[in-house]
């Protein structure tokens, strides 16, 4: 099969589809095939990868400690519990 | 083999999540047929998602947890008009984000009101502004402080309009679908806007979550005193 070429520029504006499984079975072939040969454009998809990985994480953003106290406390206030 | 384990725990996860919806429709039922003190068990698990999201748009840990109040109390009022087709979550975030854009519309006017144009004049290619290779950080790096604070700050450094999509999208994890209706823009808005935010995001983030990048071989080259 020949898969033709695809340029970095094309290829950035499709990576986050790309990252979401969201491109053509096409242009999925052929980002495949780009990735493989040019090592700036896998540097940008592997981290971009890895931001979207980590920020996923729970443990990625703290809530202030007293926050669900608080609103439990409001809440009751609120509701007359 | 792999692929029939996948399976098998696809089928359990998802059997989980119709038996959690089933305790939490029949939660409702019982909140609003009187008993108000489930309410908060109601809410709680949502806290974080709710909280999160509201802080996307007003930056302010103060502003945020006043909407959050207003919105789960909005919430608790509203309750009876829930449609259990829905997801409650889902539900639940669409009122804080209502009512965040309120309080900024409210107090900063204009500004956010502007947003239209602003995509508009940043309209057209992204181009990531750093090539540099990047060592993977894995998750276990977010017990550190320094980690946790780079992610926060650059968050914090997109545009609101990508910062929301980013939020909605990569942190609370909702489809893309789910994000084009909370914040009532199109699919294809939406993609653009988590494409800018991802790459600048990236961008910001540069040279490395722990200040390292490849020079060479194997050899990383420590950039950041973290």
């Amino acid at each position: 099969m020949i898969i033709i070429e695809i340029s970095c520029v094309e290829v950035w504006q499709e990576i986050s589809n790309y990252l979401d499984g969201d491109t053509a079975p096409d242009m999925q072939r052929r980002m495949e095939e780009h990735f493989k040969n040019c090592e700036h454009c896998k540097a940008i998809l592997d981290g971009t990868r890895n931001v979207i990985h980590l920020v996923g994480d729970e443990r990625a953003f703290e809530l202030p400690q007293t926050l669900s106290k608080s609103l439990k406390i409001w809440l009751d206030g609120k509701l007359g519990n | 083999m792999q692929k029939k384990v996948t399976m098998q725990l696809t089928t359990v996860s998802s059997e989980l999540e119709t038996r959690l919806l089933k305790e939490e429709i029949a939660l409702i039922d019982r909140i609003c047929t009187g008993e108000k003190h489930l309410f908060y068990d109601l809410i709680s698990p949502y806290e974080r998602s709710v909280y999160l999201v509201a802080y996307s748009i007003l930056q302010n840990h103060a502003d945020t947890a006043e909407v959050i109040q207003q919105a789960f109390l909005k919430a608790f009022c509203d309750l009876t008009n829930f449609r259990k087709e829905s997801k409650f979550r889902t539900w639940l975030i669409q009122i804080a984000i209502n009512e965040a854009k309120l309080k900024l519309r409210k107090e900063r006017k204009a500004s956010y009101e502007s947003i239209d144009e602003q995509e508009q004049a940043n309209d057209g290619k992204v181009f990531p502004k750093d090539f540099a290779d990047w060592r993977e950080i894995p998750s276990e790096s977010l017990e550190r402080t320094e980690l946790r604070q780079a992610l926060q700050k650059a968050i914090a450094s997109l545009e609101p309009i990508y910062r929301e999509v980013f939020v909605l999208r990569d942190v609370e994890e909702l489809s893309i679908s789910e994000t084009a209706r909370m914040l009532g823009i199109s699919e294809a808005s939406v993609k653009t806007r988590l494409l800018r935010a991802r790459l600048q995001m990236r961008d910001a983030l540069a040279p490395g979550f722990d200040g390292a990048w490849r020079t060479g071989g194997n050899v990383w080259k420590k950039t950041r005193p973290w």
